[in-house]
């Protein structure tokens, strides 16, 4: 299986080098607990988050779960093509009037994510869920994906 | 700014290593306001009977336990730490402890620390 974290922009090496050293950032943020990073995800093309999958698979089916927390059912954007599912969204700031920052970790903006799944699955009967900021996305395999068994009879 | 401090070591001086969990620290805003300040942490996967926050010698602690979600299969691919949260904030003398009220909304917990009414800017009229 074939899992592409998703660029929303066409990259050049420049922004590829930003998003390397974001990314950097982001690690030093959590050891350290600061806010570094903060600064370079304030730039255009780094202004996007992606946010974290689980994806699972029985015979008939698979699930993926993505962590998106704080979201409107109606924010959050689900769609398929062929065998590549893209969850997207955007979250938006929630800072009232009167209220300042004072330290500041969560994301927001845009965000997309696209996985390609291992089989094809019945686009007709996908089903989504969200529910404490988990999104559960449900799709059945296509009935030619599935695994078949095959009786012999002996003579 | 001096009230909130933060520690985000927990449990290292107390020897109860042998029975330390693991956390995942929350991504948190907090936010100055009038009142007070505004904490919004993102915990998915954490509801309301997972919460657990507690104000304890002048500490504010926020746990957040999971939801164990059994989902159909086998894990093909993994990203999300099942973890429980954990974050705790070193609370200043000017919040009202017995006022702190919380609430969590798809993942994402809403904590509010009002100041002490005395503690609030007012202004004095000059006679």
């Amino acid at each position: 299986m074939n899992i592409v974290r998703y660029q929303r922009y066409p990259q050049n090496d420049f922004s590829f080098a930003f998003d390397r050293l974001a990314n950097v950032h982001e690690e030093l943020d959590r050891m350290f607990e600061s806010t570094l990073g903060s600064t370079f995800r304030q730039f255009g093309t780094l202004n996007r988050w992606t946010p974290a999958v689980d994806v699972y698979q029985d015979k008939d089916q698979f699930t993926v779960v993505a962590e998106v927390p704080g979201l409107k059912k109606e924010e959050i954007e689900i769609s398929l093509h062929g065998d590549m599912l893209t969850i997207s969204g955007e979250r938006k700031a929630q800072q009232k009037e009167g209220e300042q920052g004072f330290r500041s970790e969560r994301f927001f903006g845009k965000f997309q994510r696209s996985l390609t799944l291992p089989s094809l699955v019945n686009p007709e009967k996908v089903k989504a869920s969200y529910q404490d900021g988990l999104l559960q996305v449900v799709l059945p395999k296509a009935e030619e994906a599935k695994p078949k068994q095959i009786p012999v009879s002996l003579s | 700014m001096n009230i909130i401090k933060q520690d985000h070591k927990p449990d290292h001086h107390t020897g109860e290593r042998s029975r330390r969990i693991q956390y995942l620290s929350p991504a948190v805003d907090v936010e100055t306001t009038q009142e007070g300040y505004l904490i919004r942490a993102e915990m998915p996967g954490v509801d309301k009977s997972g919460l657990e926050i507690t104000v304890e010698n002048g500490e504010l602690t926020i746990v957040g336990h999971r939801q164990d979600v059994r989902l159909p299969g086998d894990v093909v691919y993994r990203e999300i730490t099942r973890n429980d949260f954990r974050r705790v904030y070193e609370l200043g003398p000017e919040i009202d402890a017995s006022k702190i009220s919380a609430r969590i909304d798809q993942g994402l917990l809403t904590l509010s620390l009002p100041k002490a009414e005395k503690m609030k800017p007012h202004k004095i009229s000059v006679e």
